[in-house]
C-alpha cells in the first residue's frame, strides 16, 4: 500500500455490492456499540473518564519532546535498548538489523497497528524472515494473504465458515470444522508450537510510561505475553505519540480502551515490561529493544489542530459507530488505518494527493468525536483535510496540500463568488437559471452527483422576486 | 558527523513547542468508589466470575484441601510451581500420592525446562494483590516464581490473601508504591486467556491458560 494507487470509488462500489461482508460487518459492531454502552453505564462518570484520558493524552502531547527523552534515558537505565526511526524504512531495518544480529529466522508477533502501517512482515518474507502473527484474528487473515479490516478485530469481515476453508486449505492435516471451538484449538496447537521455537518475539505497545521507563500492552488472548517472555529477544514497536508522563495516567486510559475497544471492564492481561530478564530471573527475554517511529508524527505535532489526532489510542470504537465504516468495511480504504481516524490520520501520513479521497467518505453525522475516549476532533479535522486538499494560496501544512485543485473547480467557486458580488450578475444567473437550468447538459460532475441524487427542480421564479411581488420590503 | 534520525526527530519536536499553546490539563475528576474489606472480596469475586474465572473464598488453612479437590477433579498429572515460593513446603506436604499430580518446581532457566513446561497441566503462584473494581489479579514474578507460570499451563491456580485486595488500581499503584520499584515484570490478570475474534463469538484458552481458578484466602 503506502503511495499506491487508491481507486476509492471502485473499492466501495465493491464493497457495497457484497451482502456477505456487509452482514459480516453489521452484526460485530452492532455487538460492540452494544457491549460499549453496556460496560459505561453511567454517562456522568464516563465523561469524567474521558477528561483524564483526554488530558493525560494532551498534557503528554503538550511536553512531548522531554517526555520522549525520559523515557528513552529510563529505558536505557533499565537495559531496554532504543531506536529510532524517522520512516518506516528505517523501522524496518532496525528490526532485520537485530534478527540478522541473533542469526534469527523466525518473528513470532503480538498484535501490532504499528508494524503494519511500517508492512513489516512483507518486507522481513522479502529478506527470508519468517513473520508469523500469532493474534487470532492476525493469524487467520495473514494465512489468507489479507491486510485487517479492523484494527481491533482484524478478521472481522469473515465468518466462521470461512475461517474454516481457510484453515483446512492453509494448515496441513486440518479437515474442514465451522464450530469455533475447534477452530480455535486449532489455532492454539498450531501457534504454541511457534511460540516455544521462536527466535525472536515482537510487540506493539499500547503505554509507554515515561516515568519508570515501562511499555505497557494489552490483550485478552496472551499471545502477546508469550511473544514478549518466551523468545530470547523481544522488539517493541511503537509510535512517538504513545508515551504517557506517569503510572498515574494509567487508570482512566486502560478502563476506557478497553472499554471502547471490545466493550469489556478490563482485558484479561495488562502487561507491564520495564527490563529484560536480571540475574537469577529464569525467563523472559534477555534483550529487549524499543522502536520509535515518527513516520509523519513530528509534524502533524507543529499544528494545534492536527495535532490532536496524535491522541489516539487505537480504540476502534470510532470505525464501529461510522455510518460509512459499517456498511463499507475496512478494506475499501485501501490503507492500515481504515475508518474515522484513517480518514484524518492516513492522508497526514501518506499525502493528500494519494488519500486525501479518504477524508471525502464522511457524512460529518459526528458520532466519531461522541464516542472517541479521548475526545479527537474528529470531524473538524477531516474538514481540515478537505480543505487542504483544495487549499488555494498554498499555505496548507499537510502533504501535498493543494493537490485537488483544478481549473474547472477554481472558475465554478469564482463565478459563484462574483454572482453573490454583484446584484446585476446575480438578477441574470437567477433568472437564467429559473428558465433553463432543468436543461443543464447532465455531464461531468453533474452527472456523477445526480447518479445517486434525484436532480432539484429549479423554482421559476427565485425567492427575491416572489418576495416582491408579495410586496414585502427589506433593505 | 551527519546528523541521527534522532536528532532530527527531536528537532522537530522541539520546534512544534514554538507553534502551538501550551495545554493547560483539566481532568483528574474520575475515580472509583472505595469500597470495605467484605465489600472488596464480593465484587472481585462477581467481576471474576462474569469473565469465567473460579473463585472461592476460603479459610487460609483449607487451601491445600481445595486445590487436591480440584486438581482430582481435573485428573491433572503435573503441576508447576515455585519451589521457594511462601506456599512451596506446604504444596509438597499436602500435594501428594494418590490422584495426585506430579510437582514440577519450575527451577531451571526457560530454555532448559521450555519443552517440558509446554506439557503441563496446572501452574501455581502468589499473588501480590487484588483490585477489586476490576476483578484483577496482581502478579509481580521473582526469580522464585517465574513469568511463565501463570502462562503456559492449560490451569492457572493463583492464591491470593484477602487483606491485599484493593478497591481500585488507582490505589494499589500508590499504596504499592509502582513509580519508585517496577519489576522486571508486572502483571495484571483478570481471568483466563479469551478471544472472540471469530464472528465475536467469546472462546477461552486461546493461547494462554483455560481456566483461571483464584483461591482467596481469609
Ligand atoms: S480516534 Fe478515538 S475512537 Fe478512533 S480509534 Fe482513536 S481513540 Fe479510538
Amino acid at each position: 500500500m503506502g503511495s499506491q494507487h487508491l481507486d476509492f470509488t471502485a473499492n466501495v462500489t465493491e464493497a457495497l455490492a457484497d451482502r456477505q461482508l456487509r452482514a459480516n460487518f453489521k452484526s460485530a459492531l452492532t455487538g460492540l456499540m452494544k457491549k460499549r454502552v453496556a460496560v459505561l453505564p453511567d454517562a456522568a462518570e464516563r465523561e469524567r473518564m474521558r477528561d483524564d484520558a483526554e488530558a493525560a493524552k494532551r498534557k503528554a502531547l503538550a511536553k512531548l519532546p522531554e517526555l520522549l527523552e525520559r523515557l528513552e534515558r529510563k529505558c536505557t537505565e533499565n537495559g531496554i535498548i532504543v531506536h529510532w526511526a524517522e520512516t518506516t524504512a528505517e523501522a524496518n531495518e532496525i528490526i532485520l538489523g537485530i534478527m540478522r544480529s541473533h542469526d534469527a529466522t523466525k518473528l513470532v508477533k503480538g498484535k501490532s497497528m504499528v508494524s503494519e502501517e511500517m508492512h513489516l512482515n512483507h518486507f522481513l518474507e522479502t529478506h527470508g524472515m519468517e513473520a508469523l502473527e500469532t493474534d487470532l484474528g492476525e493469524f487467520i487473515i495473514q494465512l489468507n494473504h489479507e491486510p485487517p479490516s479492523h484494527i481491533i478485530v482484524p478478521a472481522v469481515h469473515k465468518n466462521r465458515q470461512q475461517v474454516g476453508r481457510i484453515f483446512a486449505d492453509n494448515l496441513e492435516g486440518i479437515p474442514y470444522t465451522d464450530v469455533v471451538e475447534e477452530l480455535n484449538a486449532i489455532a492454539r496447537k498450531t501457534l504454541r508450537e511457534k511460540f516455544r521455537t521462536g527466535h525472536v518475539g515482537l510487540s506493539g505497545v499500547n503505554f509507554a510510561v515515561a516515568e519508570t521507563g515501562t511499555l505497557v500492552l494489552v490483550e485478552n488472548e496472551g499471545n502477546g505475553r508469550m511473544c514478549t517472555t518466551v523468545p530470547p529477544v523481544h522488539v517493541a514497536v511503537m509510535g512517538l505519540e504513545k508515551v504517557v508522563e506517569s503510572l498515574s495516567d494509567l487508570p482512566p486510559l486502560l478502563r476506557l480502551l478497553t472499554a471502547s475497544a471490545t466493550g469489556q471492564l478490563v482485558t484479561t492481561y495488562v502487561n507491564c515490561i520495564t527490563s529484560p530478564r536480571k540475574d537469577g530471573e529464569r525467563d523472559g527475554p534477555k534483550e529487549i529493544h524499543l522502536v520509535i517511529l515518527d513516520n509523519g508524527r513530528s509534524r502533524m505535532l507543529a499544528d494545534a489542530q492536527l495535532r490532536r489526532t496524535l491522541q489516539c489510542i487505537r480504540c476502534g470504537t470510532c470505525l464501529n459507530h461510522c455510518p460509512v465504516y459499517i456498511r463499507i468495511g475496512g478494506h475499501a480504504y485501501g490503507s492500515v488505518y481504515p475508518g474515522p481516524i484513517g480518514k484524518i490520520l492516513t492522508p497526514q501520513i501518506d499525502g493528500l494527493a494519494d488519500k486525501g479521497v479518504l477524508a471525502t467518505a464522511s457524512s460529518l453525522c459526528n458520532a466519531c468525536e461522541e464516542v472517541c475516549p479521548v475526545r479527537i476532533p474528529i470531524p473538524g479535522i477531516i474538514r481540515r483535510m478537505r480543505t487542504e486538499a483544495y487549499d488555494e494560496k498554498g499555505d496548507g501544512v499537510v502533504k501535498g496540500h493543494g493537490a485537488k485543485k483544478n481549473l474547472l473547480e477554481t472558475l465554478v467557486w469564482k463565478g459563484w463568488e462574483l454572482t453573490y458580488r454583484i446584484p446585476a450578475l446575480n438578477r441574470f444567473v437567477v433568472s437564467m437559471l429559473g428558465r433553463f437550468g432543468d436543461k443543464l447538459p447532465n455531464v461531468g460532475p453533474l452527472k456523477a452527483w445526480t447518479s445517486v441524487r434525484t436532480a432539484p427542480r429549479f423554482a421559476p421564479k427565485s425567492l427575491h422576486q416572489l418576495a416582491k411581488e408579495e410586496g414585502i420590503r427589506h433593505e | 558527523m551527519s546528523s541521527t534520525a534522532r536528532d532530527r526527530i527531536f528537532a522537530r519536536l522541539h520546534a512544534a513547542r514554538t507553534t502551538v499553546s501550551p495545554y493547560v490539563p483539566q481532568g483528574g475528576t474520575w475515580q472509583a468508589p472505595m469500597l470495605d474489606k467484605a465489600q472488596r472480596i464480593e465484587l472481585l469475586k462477581k467481576r471474576m466470575e462474569t469473565v469465567r474465572s473460579e473463585v472461592h473464598v476460603l479459610p487460609e488453612a483449607e487451601w491445600p484441601a481445595k486445590l487436591a479437590e480440584l486438581l482430582k477433579a481435573r485428573e491433572a498429572t503435573t503441576l508447576t510451581y515455585g519451589h521457594d515460593a511462601w506456599f512451596g513446603g506446604t504444596l509438597r506436604s499436602k500435594i501428594k500420592g494418590k490422584g495426585m499430580p506430579k510437582l514440577v518446581p519450575y527451577g531451571e532457566n526457560v530454555e532448559a525446562f521450555r519443552d517440558e513446561l509446554f506439557g503441563i497441566d496446572v501452574g501455581i503462584t502468589s499473588t501480590l494483590g487484588g483490585i477489586a473494581e476490576n476483578g484483577t489479579l496482581i502478579v509481580w514474578p521473582t526469580p522464585q516464581e517465574p513469568r511463565l507460570l501463570s502462562l503456559v499451563p492449560t490451569v492457572h491456580v493463583a492464591l491470593l490473601k484477602a487483606d491485599t485486595i484493593y478497591s481500585t488500581l488507582a490505589e494499589a499503584m500508590r499504596e504499592m508504591r509502582w513509580a519508585e520499584n517496577m519489576p522486571t515484570n508486572a502483571l495484571l490478570i483478570s481471568g483466563p486467556s479469551k478471544t472472540a475474534d471469530i464472528e465475536m463469538t467469546l472462546a477461552f484458552g486461546v493461547h494462554g491458560p483455560k481456566e483461571l481458578i483464584v483461591l482467596v484466602l481469609e
